[in-house]
């Protein structure tokens, strides 16, 4: 029952968005209405729907309220004449964390559709059109044939435009560009092939291929709407993470009212109120306030920043602890985000197009084929002299080796491969990127957010009286700052303060203060907490400190917490014979530490063009490198990268520049991920393989003349078959047993990788 | 060789027939949400959005 019920009014603290953010997000349609999407990620299961659209459509102006599970989006209708309901602030109520999403970018599925349609209607013609050829095959007389045959080019034309086109369009761009695809032979084959059948039609022929045609084109839209779908689910499930850039802001104008402003519209002068929790949305200068900033995802940096007047701030960076006025000082089109997407662009240009293995081999192949028909068309004109026949078994031969299990053998395996990974919580953007982490050889991580989790842990919560976390903890939950969160989380499981604060505030830069029962207790920085009389040997290590009337009661101490599993994925990756670095744009001494304790090489204080060169410079000397980040300072060195990875905490560029997406906690979603693709890399080798040995067969018996509509028939099926009963065994066996190895002993996981990297 | 002319086209047009509930379905979003209809089946009252359309018949 309460499977999807977390605590109520915990989640989306941050997300809160104001009725101007929601307006600026929604879209109108008609009859007075007005429609936003919600991304809801926490929404699994038939209850979150019914929680959700009660909660939704009982707030006053909401007309109609629809959730949709597979996406984990909601889709409110609401009454434009009145300011937009509190969606997401009802949500949070009810448990559910939700963020705004952009109706835009439900576009994608235009494409989808679009191959859904295509694969119907070739489903619909070649299973009729099977059937006549049954009829033919099983001995029609010549008259009946005629008539079947004619009827089988009247289903097979709609058929062969309509489905065909997907793979014509595609076999066309190729050429157009000199290049070759797989979709080449593929158009060339069927083409052919309706072409002959029809003359032959035409002629009162006995063989017509028209079932082999469409079947042809049937099979291969099943693998590449699979294909596509799989992407889909990937892609939709990334979107569906927070926001993480500012959508808008308060502006003031000259005469001192605010106005919402998208963040494109904000220019460089103008001044932008930014209360707590929200982050920068272009770069600035405080004019007034004091706060401090949380830039793990724009530097690196874990501690947070305090700001105070004529401080610069960096757009991106989320404001903690107290409200600030700024002053722009460069519009969003020329801030560190939109330099970081510059550079990302840049660094996409210099990763040189990548071939996938299917085109790869096309290249090959096409060729190879192509001249094998033609030599056979030549030698049975020297043999024989009859041009009819020459023909006709020339594109015989085109149809028995028209790459049906060659058009199947890659897209299969990575199809379920992605299955796979998406199991395990890993979204990967395409094929191509799967293809590419198999070849990594070694492996580049971000510190902040990456191998840790970028927010700070109370270290020695045991060694603290009760009562004194207790109280911190009461205290610590007024303030969103990120020690105050670690001090609430860690008290939350305990017994409640008997003391009731009141007069909380908030002291940017300082910490917490309050009266309780005639005491006044602060919980923050040592000295200011504990007045001038602080000893200064108190002030190196305790981070904050509990004080009532001066007087020491607790002091805590603060860690980055490292990702879980990260010291067995590093050994994992090492033993795999994976190089193994750590880039990081934070301070010296933690990522010294955290670099000690794991063992491994590293680097602090980089900038994002310092990430970007290094990867550069690695690519330069051969190497093929992975990089695993998560902020905005490594989303060029992401992009530049062989293959990528991000977490799914990841600032949305950097998310969009990976090619995967890990959206739990394990770090060893990295190794896994890799054992995956080289696996999947190994059973495309062998379908390639498999794909080779049917045409050593079949292209022997079709130059030889002895093929028919039906010999072709039983090649193609049988040859897809194997194909894809050979994807399938990804599902299980091998990989499955060391991977669930993995998760109890990680001594399992080396085996398993290099057994990957030997074959 | 005069039953073809009953049941061939009888046997396109089933199929035709079928090809069209297929595409009318596709576009009335009925596959938009396949996770979400299964578990919608099992609510005992779908809330107005359902009882419109009882109304109207």
């Amino acid at each position: 029952m309460s499977c999807c019920a977390p605590g109520a009014g915990f989640a989306a603290v941050d997300q809160a968005a104001t009725a101007d953010e929601v307006l600026l997000a929604s879209r109108e349609i008609d009859d007075g209405l007005r429609q936003s999407d919600l991304s809801v990620p926490q929404i699994h299961c038939g209850n979150c729907i019914r929680t959700v659209e009660g909660t939704l459509s009982a707030l006053p102006g909401v007309a109609h309220a629809r959730v949709n599970l597979s996406t984990r989006r909601a889709t409110i209708r609401w009454r434009a004449d009145a300011p937009p309901p509190p969606f997401i602030e009802a949500l949070a109520q009810a448990g559910y964390e939700a963020h705004l999403d952009d109706i835009a970018a439900m576009a994608g599925d235009e494409q989808q559709s679009e191959l859904v349609r295509a694969l119907a209607v070739a489903g619909f013609a070649s299973s009729n059109i099977m059937i006549l050829s049954v009829s033919v095959w099983a001995g029609a007389e010549p008259a009946t044939r005629d008539l079947f045959h004619w009827i089988s080019a009247l289903i097979a034309v709609p058929a062969l435009v309509y489905s065909g086109r997907v793979f014509f369009r595609s076999a066309w761009r190729a050429v157009s560009h000199g290049r070759t695809n797989m979709d080449v032979p593929i158009s060339i084959g069927v083409l052919l092939a309706f072409g002959l059948s029809l003359y032959e039609t035409a002629q009162g022929g006995a063989h017509a291929y028209f079932d082999a045609a469409i079947s042809l084109l049937f099979f291969l839209l099943i693998g590449r709407t699979l294909d596509h779908m799989m992407r889909e689910r990937a892609r939709a499930a990334v979107k569906g993470l927070a926001r993480l850039a500012a959508r808008g802001a308060l502006v003031l104008d000259p005469d001192g009212s605010p106005t919402y402003m998208p963040v494109g519209e904000i220019a460089a002068g103008m001044t932008i109120l930014l209360a707590a929790g929200e982050r920068v949305p272009v770069d600035a200068r405080v004019q007034d306030g004091a706060s401090e900033l949380d830039c793990s995802l724009v530097s690196g940096e874990s501690r947070p920043q305090p700001v105070a007047a004529g401080s610069e701030l960096q757009a991106g960076t989320l404001n903690l602890t107290g409200p600030l006025r700024i002053v722009a000082t460069a519009a969003a089109k020329d801030s560190f985000l939109a330099e970081m997407m510059r550079m990302m662009e840049a660094a996409e240009e210099g990763r040189s197009a990548y071939r996938r293995i299917a085109d790869r081999a096309a290249r090959l192949y096409a060729p190879v084929i192509h001249l094998t028909a033609f030599l056979t068309f030549l030698g049975w004109m020297a043999v024989a002299g009859d041009l009819h026949r020459a023909v006709t078994i020339a594109i015989a031969v085109l149809i028995v080796t028209c790459p049906c299990a060659l058009g199947l053998a890659v897209p299969m395996v990575q199809i379920v491969a992605s299955r796979r990974l998406f199991e395990k919580g890993i979204m990967v953007k395409d094929g191509a990127a799967m293809e590419r982490l198999a070849e990594i050889d070694s492996v580049i991580f971000d510190k902040t957010g990456t191998l840790t989790l970028g927010n700070p842990r109370l270290v020695d919560a045991d060694r603290h009286a009760p009562g004194a976390l207790a109280l911190a903890a009461a205290l610590a939950a007024h303030s969103r700052h990120p020690y105050s969160r670690a001090l609430a989380m860690a008290g939350g499981t305990l017994a409640p303060a008997t003391v009731s604060f009141t007069d909380v505030t908030e002291r940017p830069g300082c910490g917490l203060e309050a009266s309780a029962g005639g005491a006044l207790y602060r919980l923050g920085r040592p000295e200011w907490a504990l007045g001038q009389g602080a000893a200064t040997a108190d002030r190196s290590d305790a981070g904050v400190v509990l004080a009532k009337d001066g007087a020491s009661l607790a002091a805590f101490r603060f860690d980055d917490r490292v990702r879980a599993g990260t010291s067995e994925a590093i050994a994992a990756l090492e033993a795999a014979g994976l190089g193994v670095e750590i880039l990081s744009g934070d301070r010296d001494e933690p990522v010294r530490r955290l670099a000690a304790l794991l063992g491994v090489p590293h680097a602090a204080r980089v900038s994002p063009g310092g990430k970007l060169a290094q990867v550069e410079a690695a690519a330069a000397a051969g190497r093929k490198v992975l990089m695993v980040g998560d902020g905005l300072n490594d989303a060029p060195a992401l992009a530049r990268a062989h293959a990528s990875m991000a977490p799914a905490s990841a600032a949305d560029v950097g998310r969009n520049a990976a090619d995967f997406v890990f959206l739990r906690e394990s770090l060893l979603a990295v190794p896994q991920a890799i054992a995956v693709a080289r696996a999947a890399q190994r059973l495309v080798r062998q379908n390639l393989g498999l794909a080779v040995a049917y045409n050593v067969v079949a292209v022997p018996v079709a130059v030889l003349g002895y093929v028919t509509p039906l010999v072709a028939a039983i090649a193609m099926s049988v040859s897809s078959l194997i194909v894809v009963g050979n994807a399938l065994r990804l599902g299980g066996g091998a990989t499955d047993d060391a991977m669930a190895g993995t998760a109890r002993a990680p001594a399992a996981k080396p085996v398993e990788l290099a057994a990957g990297g030997a074959l | 060789m005069t039953d073809y002319f009953y049941l061939i086209p009888l046997a396109l047009a089933i199929g035709a027939v079928a090809l069209a509930t297929f595409m009318w379905s596709l576009r009335s979003g009925q596959y938009d949400d396949l996770d979400g209809a299964a578990e919608r089946i099992l609510f005992d009252d779908e809330p107005r959005a359902g009882s419109d359309q009882i109304e109207s018949i």
